[in-house]
C-alpha cells in the first residue's frame, strides 16, 4: 500500500480530535485511545523504516499533484528512522505519563500529545520547506499546551518565554522562506536542490542570506549557542513526560539542518560553502562546552539535565558541522543515543521529585525507592556523559574519529574530551548529593512517608534504559545503518529524481498534451 | 512602489525588533505582531510586485500575479493570528498568577514555591 507513508501524520491527527470529542471526561478511555494510537504509530513507522532500509525513497503526492506544484511527503531512510524513534520515545513518555498520573493533572494531555506527534512526524516526512514550517507550527502549538500542562506560576512564566522565543523563530523562518522563494521561485526541497546550483555566483546574495537565516531558525530549534536561551527553563519546568518527548524536538532542528544542508545547500555549493566550517562548528563546540559547564553549575536536577541536553546537541552539531559522510553517520548515531538518554534522565528526575518534593541539589532525607532510582540515574548518567560501556561512549568515539580529519581537529578533540570530564564531575556530584548524602540526613519525625513512584513509571524508565543497552549491544549494526543513510544523504539524486520525475497531475505542460 | 513597500517592511521590522527587546510581555507581544505584519508583507512581495493582474493563470492571460505567495501569506496570517492569541492567554495567566509580567528569568530563585505542585 502506497498510502502508509502519510499515516504517521494522519493517524495522530484523527486520534487527537476523537479524544477531545468522544472521551473528554474519561481519562481511562483517553489513555487507551492514546496508547493504541502510539502503538499503531510504532507499527506503521517500523514498516516504513523496513521499507526504506534498502534505500528506496517513497513518495506520496497529496491530491496526485506532481511535485513542484503539489505537496509531497517523502520517506527515505533518514526520515523513516526519525519517525520510528519518535514513536518509540512517545510510547515510553506516554507510559510514564499514565503511570505517574501526570496526564490527569490537567485537561487534554492526550489530545495535545497526539497533535505533537503529528507535528513531529510531519516535520520529518515533508518534502517541502513551507510544509516544514507548517509542521513546525503544529508541533509548537501542541508543545505550548503540553509545556504549561497542569499550570503553576513558575511553569507559566517559563511557558511565556518559550512561546515568545519560538514565535520569533517562526517569524525568522518565514523571512527565510520568502527570501528563498524570491530567489528561486520554488519551495520544494528537491526542486530547490536543482535550482540552487543554477544561480550564477554573482547573483547568490539573496540565496546566501536565506541560507544563513534558515540555519539560524534550525539552530534555534536545535538550541545551539547563542540561540539556546529558551531551552533550560522550558525543559526544566515542563512536566517530565513532556520534557522526555521534547528530547526529540531539538533533534527536529538537527534533522532539518542535515536534510536541508546536504540536499539544497550541499557543502560543495559555491554560494554557501564555508557556512559550517566557519560558523556552525565553532558555535557547536561552544554549545558543547557551555552545556557541560551548565551541568556542573546547575543547582537543580532538572536544570542540570536541560543543560546536558544543550551539551549533547552541541555534540551532535559538532559532528554534523564536519559535513563528511563519516561525520553525519556519527551524528545520526549520537542523535538517537542522546534522545533516549535525555528522555530517560528527565523521567528519572521526576521519579526523584515524586519522593523528594524538590529537585534542589542539597542533601534531603532518603526517598522511597531510592536504590532503584539511584541505580537508574547511575546508568542514565553513564550513558549521557559518554562513559563506557553504554552507547554514549561509542557515539563519542565515532565523533572523535570523524573529527580527526577536520582542520579544527585539535579543538574538536579538546572540547569533547574536556567537556566530557566536566559533565562526569557534574553528574557525579548531583548523584552523590541526591542519593548518597541522603543517608546522612535524618528523616523528619512524624512526617508522612513520601509517596513511592508507581511500578508503571519504573517500567517506562526501565524500558528506555533497556533500549539504550540494546542500542549499545547492536551498535555495529546501527552504525552500519547510519553509514548507509549518510551515503544516501550525500547522493541525493535518487531522492530528487523520485520527487520530480514521478508523474502526477500537471506533470506535463498543457501545450505538450494538445 | 518598490521603495514604499521595502521601507514599510523595514520600518515594521525595526519597530518590532525594538519592542521585542523590551522586558515586559505587552510590548514584546506587540513587537511580535509588528514583526508578523512585516513578514506577511515580505512574503507577499516575494513573488514580485505586479499591479492589477489576476493571480490565476488562464489561457490568453499574459501578465499575472504569482498566486503561491498569496496562499503562503494566508497560511502565515492564520498561524500568526492564532499564535498571538495563545501567547496573550499564556502571558495573561502568568501575569495574574505571579503579579509580574517580566519575560526574563527571575534573578532570585523562588523559594520552593508551592505553585510548582499542581493544585
Amino acid at each position: 500500500m502506497i498510502h502508509w507513508i502519510i499515516a504517521p501524520v494522519v493517524m495522530p491527527a484523527l486520534v487527537a480530535p476523537f479524544i477531545v470529542l468522544a472521551a473528554r471526561y474519561h481519562i481511562g478511555i483517553q489513555r487507551v485511545l492514546s496508547l493504541a494510537g502510539v502503538v499503531a504509530l510504532i507499527a506503521v513507522a517500523a514498516g516504513l523504516a523496513w521499507q526504506a532500509s534498502d534505500g528506496t525513497v517513497t513518495l506520496y503526492q497529496l491530491g496526485d499533484w506532481a511535485a513542484p506544484f503539489g505537496i509531497v511527503i517523502v520517506g527515505d531512510a533518514l526520515s523513516t528512522m526519525m519517525v520510528l524513534l519518535t514513536s518509540v520515545l512517545a510510547l515510553f513518555a506516554l507510559l510514564y505519563a499514565i503511570g505517574s498520573g501526570w496526564d490527569a493533572r490537567g485537561r487534554h494531555f492526550h489530545a495535545l500529545f497526539q497533535f505533537q506527534l503529528m507535528g513531529i512526524c510531519g516535520a520529518f516526512l515533508t518534502g517541502d520547506l513551507f510544509n516544514l514550517f507548517v509542521f513546525f507550527e503544529v508541533l509548537l502549538i501542541a508543545s505550548y499546551g503540553l509545556m504549561i500542562h497542569s499550570g503553576g506560576n513558575v511553569r507559566l512564566r517559563a511557558g511565556v518565554q518559550y512561546v515568545l522565543f519560538n514565535l520569533l523563530g517562526s517569524t525568522l523562518f518565514l523571512f527565510a522562506l520568502g527570501a528563498i522563494y524570491a530567489e528561486t521561485g520554488t519551495l520544494n526541497m528537491a526542486d530547490l536542490a536543482q535550482r540552487a546550483t543554477l544561480i550564477s555566483e554573482e547573483a547568490t546574495v539573496g540565496l546566501r542570506i536565506a541560507a544563513v537565516l534558515l540555519l539560524l531558525v534550525f539552530a534555534i530549534k536545535a538550541a545551539i549557542v547563542p540561540l539556546h536561551f529558551w531551552l533550560p527553563s522550558s525543559y526544566a519546568e515542563a512536566p517530565a513526560p513532556v520534557a522526555a518527548l521534547f528530547a526529540i524536538m531539538t533533534k527536529v532542528g538537527a534533522y532539518a539542518i542535515i536534510r536541508v544542508y546536504t540536499m539544497i545547500f550541499p557543502p560543495d555549493l559555491e554560494a554557501t560553502s564555508g557556512l559550517f566550517g566557519i560558523w556552525l562548528l565553532p558555535a557547536a563546540l561552544i554549545s558543547l562546552a557551555l552545556g557541560m559547564v551548565g551541568v556542573l553549575a546547575a543547582r537543580k536536577l532538572d536544570r542540570l539535565i536541560a543543560f546536558s541536553v544543550i551539551g549533547s546537541m552541541g555534540m551532535v552539531m559538532v559532528s554534523t558541522a564536519l559535513f563528511t559522510p563519516v561525520g553525519i553517520a556519527a551524528a545520526l548515531y549520537y542523535t538517537i543515543h542522546s534522545t533516549l538518554a535525555a528522555a530517560t534522565l528527565f523521567l528519572i528526575s521526576d521519579l526523584v521529585r515524586t519522593g523528594r518534593g524538590s529537585l534542589r541539589l542539597k542533601p534531603m532525607p532518603p526517598i522511597a525507592g531510592a536504590s532503584l532510582t539511584a541505580g537508574m540515574f547511575f546508568a542514565a548518567a553513564i550513558a549521557m556523559t559518554g562513559l563506557p560501556p553504554l552507547s554514549g561512549f561509542i557515539g563519542k568515539l565515532l565523533i572523535l574519529d570523524a573529527g580527526f580529519s577536520s582542520p579544527l581537529a585539535v579543538w574538536v578533540w579538546a572540547t569533547i574530551l574536556i567537556s566530557s570530564l566536566i559533565s562526569v564531575v557534574g553528574f557525579a556530584r548531583a548523584g552523590s548529593i541526591v542519593f548518597w548524602k541522603a543517608r546522612s540526613v535524618a528523616p523528619e519525625e512524624g512526617g508522612e512517608p513520601p509517596a513511592a513512584p508507581t511500578p508503571l513509571s519504573y517500567l517506562a524508565v526501565g524500558g528506555l534504559l533497556a533500549l539504550l543497552v540494546a542500542y549499545t549491544v547492536f551498535a555495529g549494526k546501527a552504525h552500519g545503518y547510519m553509514t548507509m543513510i549518510s551515503k544516501q544523504l550525500f547522493a541525493p539524486d535518487a531522492y530528487i529524481s523520485t520527487v520530480l520525475d514521478t508523474p502526477g497531475k500537471l506533470s506535463k505542460p498543457k501545450t505538450e498534451e494538445k | 512602489m518598490e521603495f514604499l513597500i521595502a521601507s514599510a517592511i523595514g520600518m515594521l521590522t525595526a519597530a518590532g525588533l525594538y519592542l521585542v527587546l523590551r522586558l515586559r510581555t505587552f510590548p514584546v507581544i506587540l513587537g511580535i505582531s509588528l514583526l508578523t505584519y512585516a513578514v506577511n508583507v515580505f512574503l507577499f512581495t516575494s513573488g514580485r510586485i505586479t499591479i492589477g493582474a489576476p493571480p490565476i493563470l488562464r489561457d490568453g492571460v499574459s501578465t499575472y500575479t504569482d498566486p503561491l505567495p498569496q496562499a503562503l501569506v494566508l497560511t502565515a496570517i492564520v498561524i500568526s493570528f492564532g499564535m498571538t492569541a495563545v501567547v496573550v492567554m499564556i502571558a495573561l495567566g502568568a501575569y495574574l498568577g505571579s503579579n509580574d509580567d517580566h519575560v526574563d528569568d527571575q534573578t532570585h530563585e523562588p523559594d520552593e514555591p508551592k505553585t510548582e505542585e499542581p493544585s
